[in-house]
């Protein structure tokens, strides 16, 4: 699953695969945070919310 | 009793009402539970399944579940990324049945694998080349993003969206939707077409092996496309079986045509690449490794009808209810066509993997037939009731559907 | 897999089956099933739930009596080759966790029993039936565990399992000519349990790319043929038989196709 593991093969299914899910599960994590601390932001500041 | 979690504005049945339709529903729940249970225990011998059919009719709701919860990440892709504004006010209904849909599937599958707790593996110790992996990866991570979809419309109860951490929380979701939206698009493009593969890629089974377009057999398109054809029927069937429960309309005609047009013209384009990959199957494929394609529908149950239905009885007939103006304004025909469309899709994820296994390949094999025994029915009947409660919750409480106050004045 | 295979020996285990020596007694499967601990019920009337690693089948040439011929056709795990890097083994191609593998020592498709979490894709794609689950947990009549062999790990339910040439012999023989100074093993010194059952001499196992090996000329024969071989799974079990019929009745024909 990682670069670090015994199975792991420097061939182009890999890190076209592996690379895939890492991108996707940083984004989503990325995203989680910046709704998170946007929100904690807002909440500190009281910042008037725009109509959605 | 729980006026104050019921979204302004609208009416709701009173809680004790509720309490009993949840009970009623608790009943085949507690019954699937068991079934589940003695699966987990006493292992699959509990099934109808053997070494002629490895898969049943888990992997047939499996993938079929998958199919019909493309709604969720088509009705996304529609209005987030494509911008049909009109679709707003079925998507967040989209997303609560995309969200049951996935969470069905890897229930089932917890129960369909011999060893649960070594599920892991898949990540652990992944085969790359593998479709089965493709699908295990992006349908965690596509439940993942629908659980962040299905959060916002959870903050948005009236008691904690008062709140205010929750209502900014809520808000700042909302704003990122179109990206999660994109990245549900990109998993769900892959994992409709991995399940596509599943089947396509076996060699050794010459009634499902495709030919295809680099490492990816024709499968993998044509799943795609019935996927995002079926997905939104069922959106509008469930739509229409809850607006028949609740006694009210909760989503606008037009919008449903909307819907309904889109899905048709995707299914007719279905149908038609269908039909061309089976003539190159049954002509080039099949006859390359020297079979005639009539023997693959020699015994029955699997004879010639399975093919004539699954693509015109329920393939041709509701792509033309679908794509003709008459045909959708029709409330009656819109839900036929809906729920034809939608058991075809079914039926095409058995035909690709139970009556793929009853196709004997060697020649001297027999014929075997297979039907689900009693602790498949139940397990897999087990995700509608759970499904039905928590549509019934989310109704209940979270602002689903944003036309229903307009639909339903006070 | 990370590259350690320059200095290895490598060798290509395949077995040819003599089918009109075989006589269907079932030998073979009884003694594949004592060797590798195959378990089984009290009950074993399901047949569809039987495990057979080697299972012989029944073949008859489809005419009335008196022109009735019946072969056997003993199938073990024909540990196929495939074709390519891109199109392995049916079984390796599909399996998620990689619990199965082709061994590039010894061409012997393996099975790991406890990465395997039993999805039963490999069942799927293996077109010979060669593959199996366990759909209970192994339970051995009182006083049988001291009958088990004790280089064969047994397998718990849920996990999918097959013919595995014997690989604790081919284990126990590499050992043997390793505390000998040998580097290379005797074709008599790895046999596997079916070959050495058979009381026809049937079967016979070896490195299809010896020559000294009896399967290397054997597969050479112009009677030899492979079960399905138009699908490209590169079998490593060959067959022989003298009668047309047989040679023809293990793959599949179109009609206007004609007769070699």
């Amino acid at each position: 699953m990682f670069p670090f593991c015994f199975e792991w093969v420097n061939d182009a299914a890999h890190f076209v695969f592996m690379g895939s899910l890492y991108t996707v599960l940083g984004l989503v994590f990325v995203l989680l945070n910046y709704c998170g601390i946007r929100a904690f932001l807002d909440y500190l500041y009281e910042r008037e919310v725009e109509d959605k | 009793m729980d006026s104050a979690l019921i979204p302004e504005g609208v009416k709701r049945c009173s809680f004790k009402k509720f309490a009993i339709w949840i009970g009623v529903l608790t009943i085949p729940t507690l019954w699937g539970i068991y079934a589940a249970l003695l699966c987990w225990g006493k292992a699959l011998n509990q099934t109808n399944l053997n070494n002629n059919f490895p898969f049943g009719f888990w992997i047939v709701a499996d993938l079929g579940v998958i199919a019909l919860g493309a709604g969720a990440f088509f009705t996304g892709f529609l209005r987030y990324i494509l911008k049909i504004e009109e679709l707003k006010n079925i998507v967040n209904f989209a997303v609560v049945i995309g969200v049951i849909c996935y969470a069905s599937a890897l229930g089932i599958l917890g129960i369909d694998v011999g060893q649960p707790l070594r599920g892991g593996f898949i990540f652990w110790h992944a085969n790359v080349h593998s479709m089965l992996t493709e699908v295990a990866f992006c349908i965690t991570c596509y439940f993942i993003v629908l659980c962040i979809e299905y959060l916002p419309l959870v903050l948005e109860n009236r008691r904690i969206d008062a709140y205010r951490f929750f209502h900014f929380l809520s808000h700042r979701f909302h704003q990122a939707m179109p990206a999660i939206a994109a990245i549900g698009v990109f998993l769900s493009f892959f994992h409709q077409g991995s399940l596509g593969g599943v089947p396509g890629v076996l060699y050794g089974r010459p009634f499902a092996y495709r030919s295809g377009f680099l490492v990816w057999p024709w499968t993998f398109f044509l799943f795609i496309l019935s996927a995002i054809a079926c997905g939104p029927c069922f959106t509008l069937l469930i739509t229409w079986i809850t607006e028949k429960i609740t006694r009210k309309q909760l989503v606008k005609k037009s919008v449903k045509e909307t819907l309904a047009k889109i899905a048709g013209w995707l299914l007719a384009s279905y149908i038609v690449l269908k039909i061309i990959d089976t003539i190159y199957w049954a002509s080039s494929t099949a006859p390359r490794v020297g079979i005639n394609f009539k023997s693959f529908y020699a015994n029955q149950p699997y004879g010639i009808w399975v093919l004539i239905t699954e693509v015109g009885i329920l393939g041709i007939i509701p792509a033309i209810i679908l794509i003709t103006k008459q045909g959708r304004s029709n409330s009656a025909l819109l839900i036929l066509a809906s729920f034809l469309n939608c058991a075809g899709i079914f039926m095409n994820r058995w035909i690709m993997t139970v009556q793929t296994l009853a196709v004997p390949v060697m020649p001297f094999d027999k014929f075997a037939s297979y039907h689900p025994n009693w602790q498949e029915w139940a397990t897999t009947l087990l995700p509608v009731w759970i499904g039905a409660m928590v549509i019934s919750l989310s109704y209940r409480y979270l602002p689903i559907f944003p036309q229903e106050r307009e639909l339903n004045p006070a | 897999m990370k590259d350690i295979h320059s200095e290895q020996k490598t060798y290509k285990f395949g077995m040819v089956i003599d089918l009109d020596k075989c006589t269907g007694c079932g030998a073979c499967m009884v003694a594949c099933m004592a060797e590798n601990n195959v378990s089984f019920r009290a009950d074993e009337t399901d047949k569809l739930r039987s495990i057979t690693w080697m299972r012989v089948y029944k073949m008859t040439n489809g005419l009335p009596f008196p022109d009735t011929e019946v072969c056997y056709i003993p199938r073990p795990c024909m540990h196929c080759e495939g074709s390519g890097h891109h199109r392995p083994a049916p079984c390796i191609a599909v399996c998620p966790a990689t619990a199965t593998d082709r061994d590039h020592e010894t061409g012997i498709v393996s099975q790991i029993y406890t990465r395997c979490f039993g999805c039963r894709y490999c069942m799927a794609a293996c077109p010979y039936h060669a593959r199996y689950f366990n759909w209970w947990d192994p339970k051995w009549p009182k006083g049988m565990e001291k009958y088990l062999n004790p280089d064969v790990s047994p397998r718990m339910r849920g996990v999918v399992e097959k013919c595995s040439f014997c690989y604790h012999r081919f284990q126990r023989a590499k050992n043997k000519a390793y505390a000998e100074g040998r580097r290379e093993i005797r074709e008599d010194e790895y046999q596997t349990a079916c070959a050495q059952a058979c009381p026809a001499g049937a079967i016979t196992f070896g490195d299809l790319n010896n020559p000294q090996h009896a399967v290397y000329k054997m597969k050479n024969s112009p009677n030899a043929f492979r079960i399905l071989e138009k699908l490209g799974t590169n079998p490593k079990v060959y067959y022989l038989s003298t009668k047309e019929w047989v040679r023809r009745g293990v793959d599949h024909y179109l009609e206007e196709e004609a007769q070699d």
